[in-house]
């Protein structure tokens, strides 16, 4: 015990003021650095494609700087604007995805109020089988769909294979998953006072849903319709699998089969295609940034 | 308006019993403070009244009809909420006419109903307000002002001042007790705080363990507790208790507290007590209000005794002094100018006129 001594002298190393902000700097020129880093390297393809589309098809196969547009022209466009092959695959994409958005919120609204608020037998195995039916990648679904579709059409004569609206029956089965996940979340994060405040003013439960619980989740469903939507528009797979007849295809299937003849890319006319293709959900997302950020991390901290 | 009546209520979850069987008669107009604390089964009791709860076994009657199985929204009953659970995209006229637009009322009644119960809660300014831009306490209005424009047959409150801060809290329990004045809707109110049961009841019913341990006005739970829980659950600081005997020395009874601790009984009390005499397991309690500083000319049944004081706590008006008995901690409170300090002796009086002896096994009052 002797030995024990207690320094009463303090610290003997200086202590360092100011290292908070020191820290907060790095910490800035950093983020900076990866952010900066994450833009190049995802703004690089639209804007080759930018580049490329202003270019026509003489200039993009001379050998000339790939980065630079020496004769800028718009004849891709214009060509393209005028065709109505492409503008036909413009009006299938837009028909298939509102209408696959409108089936999507009309299912999974419903449902994820009942998963998150009425207690009813297996609604907890409900919720986690929604869930789990999204992890099953598309590629692996296709086939048994399309056995599906072929045998429903030869018992019943209802041919669905090959009409673009055989779409609005595939694509909801990535949506709705998806977007009920994403409502369960937010529902489940309104107070369970509010629901039962509404109870007793009267309310009933289709009222509850559509004049509280809609309207106080207005960012997250704003937030799953646009997940509908851009999943609907980009969807490349099943389009490719289930529609082939030209008028049956939407733009991202149609830009490839018939931009591209055998071995001859009409580069110019492809990158036009996929940059116009990209403008609807480019300004839907432009307009409702806010709301997709706060429905997503709104949903991410619950449920 | 109307009477409520619980008849062995009682609720399970699963294999816990939350409420065991409740016997309340509440009267029409009355106001009935619901006091334990937490986990005593308190809210769950009134969420059965609402509806929000089934009711597992007994009937819940309002206005002499059983509404066991009728659905919160007809049973004409309005609640305020601890969060006060406002519409939060509903402006505070919207919020509070949402009842009366779900059962489709005219519109000149709604509006007139909302600026009545505005002006009453001196709210009329913020009638346009989203409920975010207001304060806890305007929030606790709008959200008494939603119940208030239903007219309803009762009013429930579920810890509806929790949430405040304690000055905002004494304002908001007076704010209370006026509306109830103005109209006297029957009223189901629940807290775990002792003084807002006190403050604001006619008849305050104590829970413990999803029983009730007592009824009675606040007075009366004060002066006569049933039950040692409801003694020391009623009053601040709580009443102490300490272990004692009976001594029946020639006629004469007296309490014993400790070796060198004894004090004659007044006669009435001794009176009272005699058949106990032989009982084992014995507590003194005593409030602390009626143990306080000796005085020179006593009054009969006041027994000074000298004690050494722990800890004394100034609280301006008066002084709160604790010191140890055998183990036991008393509290008392002294007159500020008696010269209580930390760890000097000072002579103090208990009041034998206000003592209650109780049952230490089954905490009963005798």
């Amino acid at each position: 015990m002797s030995s024990l001594t207690i320094d009463k002298s303090g610290p003997t190393r200086k202590v360092k003021y100011g290292s908070m902000s020191r820290d907060r700097a790095w910490a800035l020129r950093w983020s900076y650095f990866f952010l900066v880093l994450f833009a190049i390297f995802s703004l690089t393809p639209p804007i080759y494609m930018l580049i490329t589309s202003l270019k026509s098809s003489a200039e993009i196969s001379a050998a000339t700087n790939p980065w630079w547009v020496y004769h800028p022209t718009l004849s891709n466009y214009i060509e393209l604007l005028t065709s109505n092959q492409f503008l036909r695959f413009f009006w299938n994409s837009a028909w298939v995805s509102i209408i696959v958005v409108t089936i999507t919120m009309l299912i999974s609204v419903p449902a994820a109020f009942a998963l998150a608020r009425m207690k009813f037998w297996g609604s907890a195995t409900l919720a986690t089988g929604v869930f789990l039916t999204y992890l099953i990648p598309d590629s692996l679904l296709f086939i048994p769909l399309f056995k599906m579709f072929a045998v429903f059409g030869d018992w019943t004569g209802i041919q669905l294979v090959n009409r673009w609206y055989v779409l609005l029956f595939i694509y909801p089965t990535l949506t709705v998953p998806f977007c009920t996940w994403i409502m369960i979340g937010y529902f489940a994060s309104i107070p369970k006072e509010l629901d039962e405040a509404a109870i007793i003013d009267g309310a009933s439960w289709f009222q509850t849903l559509t004049r509280i619980f809609i309207p106080v989740a207005l960012p997250g469903l704003i937030a799953a319709t646009i997940f509908a939507f851009t999943v609907s528009w980009a969807q490349f797979l099943y389009p490719l699998v289930f529609t082939t007849s030209t008028d049956q295809l939407v733009l991202p299937v149609g830009i490839i089969t018939t931009l591209i003849k055998g071995d001859v890319f009409n580069w110019g006319q492809i990158m036009t295609g996929a940059l116009l293709g990209a403008a609807p959900p480019l300004i839907i997302y432009a307009f409702l940034m806010d709301y997709y950020i706060a429905g997503l991390t709104a949903g991410a901290t619950k449920g | 308006m109307a009477d409520v009546s619980l008849r062995k209520v009682v609720k399970r979850y699963d294999e816990v019993e939350a409420v065991r069987g409740i016997d309340l008669d509440i009267a029409d107009h009355e106001f009935v403070v619901l006091v334990g604390p937490s986990g005593c089964g308190k809210s769950t009791t009134l969420r059965m009244i609402a509806g929000l709860e089934d009711i597992s076994d007994g009937d819940i009657m309002i206005g002499g009809d059983v509404v066991n199985d009728v659905p919160p929204k007809d049973r004409d009953i309005a609640m305020v909420f601890q969060n006060y659970a406002l519409y939060p995209h509903m402006t505070v006229a919207e919020n509070m006419s949402f009842g009366l637009r779900l059962k489709h009322y005219p519109k000149a009644e709604i509006k007139s109903r909302v600026t009545e119960a505005a002006r009453m809660l001196d709210i009329t300014d913020l009638i346009d307000r989203k409920p975010k831009q207001l304060s806890g306490g305007q929030r606790q209005r709008v959200a008494m002002g939603r119940a208030i424009v239903r007219n309803p047959k009762v009013f429930l409150f579920d810890e509806p001042l929790s949430n405040l801060d304690a000055k905002l809290r004494v304002q908001m329990r007076i704010e209370i007790k006026k509306v109830h004045q103005k109209v006297r809707t029957t009223t189901v109110y629940v807290t775990h705080d002792q003084v807002e049961a006190m403050t604001l009841a006619d008849r305050v019913v104590v829970m413990n363990h999803g029983r009730i341990e007592q009824i009675g006005t606040p007075n009366e739970l004060y002066h006569k507790p049933a039950t040692r829980f409801v003694a020391s659950f009623i009053g601040s600081p709580a009443m102490n208790f300490v272990p004692c005997r009976l001594e029946d020395t020639g006629g004469k009874l007296n309490v014993r507290l400790t070796d060198r601790l004894t004090f004659a009984l007044p006669p009435a009390r001794a009176a009272r007590y005699q058949a106990l005499s032989r009982t084992d397991k014995l507590l003194l309690g005593i409030r602390p209000e009626h143990v306080m500083e000796a005085r020179p000319h006593a009054d009969p049944g006041v027994e000074p005794f000298d004690a050494m004081l722990d800890v004394t706590e100034p609280m301006g008006m008066e002084t709160l002094v604790y010191f140890t008995l055998e183990g036991t901690q008393v509290c008392g409170r002294v007159n500020p100018n008696a010269g209580a300090q930390d760890g000097t002796p000072l002579r103090l009086a208990v009041d034998l006129n206000n003592m209650h002896l109780l049952n230490e096994v089954t905490g009963a009052v005798l």
